[in-house]
């Protein structure tokens, strides 16, 4: 009896879990495999589609004779690299029609015309003609006669499922593409994204923890940066920047601060002078981190707050009884609370910003510096259409965040270890 | 120690209100008054004066009475003395030291004498900065998104820094950003695309979590902890990674172009966050009230909907706002799918609006508030469900 019910729980169970997890499987996990499959082999965009046998189909009537019609089939290969094998053919009459000239690949039965045309190689073009005569003598209606489609089909290699591999792909995303700055660009726009909501998010979740008029509505205004659509931001900010009229420059110029216009978002270098020292700061690397920050920190703000709510009130009291600075009270009670939460979020905001493609696309689409691995697989893949080498950046992607994700495992994995 | 704070005290003060008339400056300057400096070096003084003086009168003047006295001589001295600007600027000025000289009102010289008394003002004075200085930094781009799509390219060019809206002039000239991006670019369409591929999005996601997450909160079967596991680590995975492959797939099976191809990516990318935002509410729901639907033999679809769905329909509530904000908000997946403008979702409308560079701004802008305006207003409305959302679904991008 209990064994029974187990059994329809479990399937039961899996009843329930299997169209969410086929979903899920099919969409992600799969071309994540079919990305792997990719990175191997030399494909172009243009390569995805499959090859087709097409026919335009033209109908002529022959002048003095009504009763006769004659109908041209312009056939090609839609590919202009791959070839189509066993290329059938298909067209069906009216029922007065008979044949005048029959192709020897071809056979008239029941008043449809097959054809068997063997093999078509790459950019095909054949035209084909046919004449047909009533066997009543009435009067033929063309309309009738275009509206009917002809069947084509065909065998043809699909590209990608071929098993011809190769290693150039990663040999160019290695050695070739300045993988370097590539790596140090994206690196940088992580790390420092990163870290900066995570300051931002301390900061404003200390602030909002206080008691103050319009705090909820503080709260509120604090998450809108993160909930409103990445391009109305992304294109928002860029109007504040522009250089030749955008507000934040016309501000400047306007209160003598600057005296020619910063074009942020369009310049690789700027010259800083610190101290008699100088500096060359990756402007618009340093832009695109800003607005980073500025969208990712209310999340850092959230969590932060969240875990700040918890603490217990029992030790700023005791706290207070001994004296203590509100600085004191920050460093020795706030701050050990929240590192906890602190290093869960340093990992997924890292995770994240180190895929985060829609930003820097929209802002500066990967140009003056700002060219980051994720904006690189957009670029090999749909600018360079080279598909092949799109999917072999993304498995560097995977590669290096795997790295990541199994260092910052051992290294959390010991701190807990030693508390 | 007395000395010490009353300087830190002075100087930090003035500093806060060298802040909030700067704030106040530019937002002036972008209604377009003339106005070059900030005249900090004035302000300086000023502050400096007020904060000693309140120091010095300390009680012997009602406070309300005092701040009223010592904004009127700050506005006659800034307003009419060195700057002639028009009243409404003054008035600003004038609530800007009123609320300044409240603010500073529960300080006294008795108070600074405290132990850690230079630090609290420190403290209180760094919250009240960070209050208005990120209210401005995040406010400022939402606003000028509004005021541009109301401005003309003309008149911007004349004077990049004069955003003041007239609103004297007709409707139909003042909303004429909006008519056009409805009208000649077909916004209408990109709207009604969106939402239903949001609102498909989250009615899909809903239809395949539910039951998912009922049985991985309630049932026991094999493989059950490895899909609660793989459930969060399959939604770490970059969507930027499932690009390529998705396109050449949808590419040969013919649906990219199609809301359906959409709707499919989209419900796979947020089914794992649902499953898990539902199964751990799923959880807390006592196992009592099921054992009796079971006695009465009510099946599990009976379950479900009978007790399951009624009992949770604050996080089912929560997960629905926070699946439709994901899909209303994706531009990833719709700049690689979509290439006709006939199924183009609003943030793949508005990207190809600006990839023209004939386009005024005023209309990148309107469509920028066309696509903000509803979210926001739901993120402000639902902020209790959408909060928790967030936070259980945070590792989402």
């Amino acid at each position: 009896m209990n064994d029974t019910l187990a059994n329809t729980e479990k399937k039961t169970a899996y009843i329930l879990t299997l169209p969410a997890v086929l979903l899920v499987f099919s969409i992600i996990l799969f071309p994540i495999f079919a990305n792997i499959w990719i990175s191997f082999k030399e494909v172009e965009l243009k390569d995805i589609r499959i090859p087709e046998p097409r026919a335009k189909k033209i109908v002529k009537s022959i002048s003095d004779e009504p009763t006769k019609i004659k109908i041209l089939y312009k056939f090609r290969n839609s590919s202009l690299i791959q070839e189509i094998r066993d290329v059938s053919f298909q067209d069906n009459f009216p029922k007065n029609f008979e044949i005048e000239n029959l192709d020897p690949r071809c056979s008239y039965k029941k008043y449809s015309l097959k054809c068997e045309f063997g093999n078509w190689p790459a950019k095909y073009r054949e035209n084909f003609q046919v004449i047909f005569a009533t066997n009543d003598g009435s009067k033929i209606d063309k309309k009738n006669l275009k509206s009917i489609k002809p069947k084509l089909d065909g065998k043809s290699d699909n590209i990608l499922l071929n098993t011809n591999f190769t290693l150039k792909n990663f040999k160019k995303v290695l050695f070739e593409n300045e993988f370097i700055d590539l790596l140090l660009t994206t690196f940088y726009y992580t790390f420092f994204g990163t870290v900066g909501s995570i300051v931002f998010g301390i900061l404003t979740a200390q602030m909002v923890n206080q008691k103050f008029y319009g705090r909820t509505f503080m709260r509120s205004v604090l998450l809108f940066p993160y909930v409103a659509p990445v391009v109305a931001l992304a294109y928002t900010w860029e109007l504040l920047l522009d250089p030749n009229s955008g507000t934040l420059n016309s501000l400047l110029l306007n209160y003598q601060i600057i005296e020619t216009p910063i074009n942020l978002l369009g310049q690789k270098y700027i010259e800083i002078n610190i101290l008699g020292f100088d500096f060359k700061l990756r402007l618009a690397l340093t832009t695109v981190i800003m607005f980073e920050i500025w969208r990712y920190f209310p999340l850092a703000f959230l969590f932060i707050l969240a875990r700040l709510q918890a603490i217990p009130k029992e030790l700023y009291e005791a706290a207070d009884v001994d004296g203590a600075s509100p600085f004191q009270k920050f460093f020795n009670i706030t701050l050990p609370q929240i590192t906890a939460v602190i290093s869960i979020l340093f990992m997924i905001r890292f995770i994240w910003n180190f895929n985060k493609f829609e930003d820097v696309f929209l802002l500066t689409g990967g140009a003056s510096g700002t060219r980051t691995l994720p904006i690189n697989v957009y670029q090999q893949g749909f600018a360079i259409s080279d598909i092949g080498m799109g999917s072999a950046v993304s498995i560097v992607i995977v590669v290096l965040l795997l790295i990541f994700m199994f260092f910052y495992f051992k290294l959390l994995g010991k701190r807990v270890d030693e508390n | 120690m007395r000395t010490k704070n009353t300087i830190l005290f002075s100087l930090i003060s003035t500093f806060f209100l060298i802040f909030l008339i700067s704030i106040w400056k530019i937002l002036a300057t972008l209604q377009g008054l003339n106005i070059n400096s900030f005249n900090i070096e004035v302000i300086f003084i000023f502050g400096l004066l007020i904060s000693l003086a309140h120091l010095g009168i300390g009680d012997r003047i009602k406070s309300f009475y005092k701040s009223i006295i010592f904004s009127s001589i700050f506005v006659f001295c800034d307003g009419y003395l060195i700057q002639k600007l028009p009243v409404w600027y003054n008035l600003g000025v004038f609530l800007i030291i009123y609320f300044f000289t409240n603010k500073i009102s529960k300080y006294s010289f008795i108070g600074l004498k405290e132990e850690h008394s230079s630090q609290v003002i420190l403290f209180d004075f760094l919250t009240l900065f960070g209050i208005l200085f990120f209210s401005f930094v995040i406010l400022f781009p939402f606003y000028m998104m509004l005021v541009t799509s109301f401005k003309t390219q003309i008149a911007l060019l004349v004077n990049p820094l004069d955003f003041s809206i007239n609103f004297g002039q007709d409707i139909k000239d003042l909303f004429k950003s909006y008519f056009v991006i409805f009208k000649s670019y077909k916004f209408g369409k990109y709207i009604v695309t969106s939402t239903i591929v949001s609102v498909g999005t989250v009615i899909v996601t809903l239809l395949f979590a539910i039951p998912a997450a009922y049985a991985v909160a309630r049932l026991n079967f094999f493989g059950k902890t490895f899909l609660s596991t793989s459930i969060l680590i399959i939604y770490m995975f970059p969507a930027i990674v499932l690009v390529i492959p998705l396109y050449t797939i949808f590419s040969q099976l013919g649906l990219r172009n199609s809301i359906e191809g959409l709707l499919i990516v989209y419900t796979a990318t947020t089914l794992p966050v649902a499953i898990y935002m539902l199964q751990g509410y799923f959880k807390s729901i006592p196992k009592e009230l099921e054992e009796a639907a079971i006695l009465d033999k009510l099946s599990w679809f009976g379950i479900i909907t009978k007790i399951i769905i009624p009992l949770s329909i604050p996080a089912i509530s929560s997960v629905a706002l926070y699946v439709f904000m994901i899909a209303w908000n994706e531009f990833l997946f719709s700049l690689m799918f979509l290439d006709n403008p006939n199924s183009f979702t609003l943030s793949r409308a508005i990207q190809y609006l600006s990839g023209d560079a004939e386009t005024p701004r005023q209309y990148l802008m309107a469509g920028s508030v066309v696509v903000t305006l509803p979210v926001l207003f739901i993120f402000v409305y639902f902020e209790k469900y959408l909060v928790s959302g967030l936070t259980a679904g945070s590792v989402k991008g």
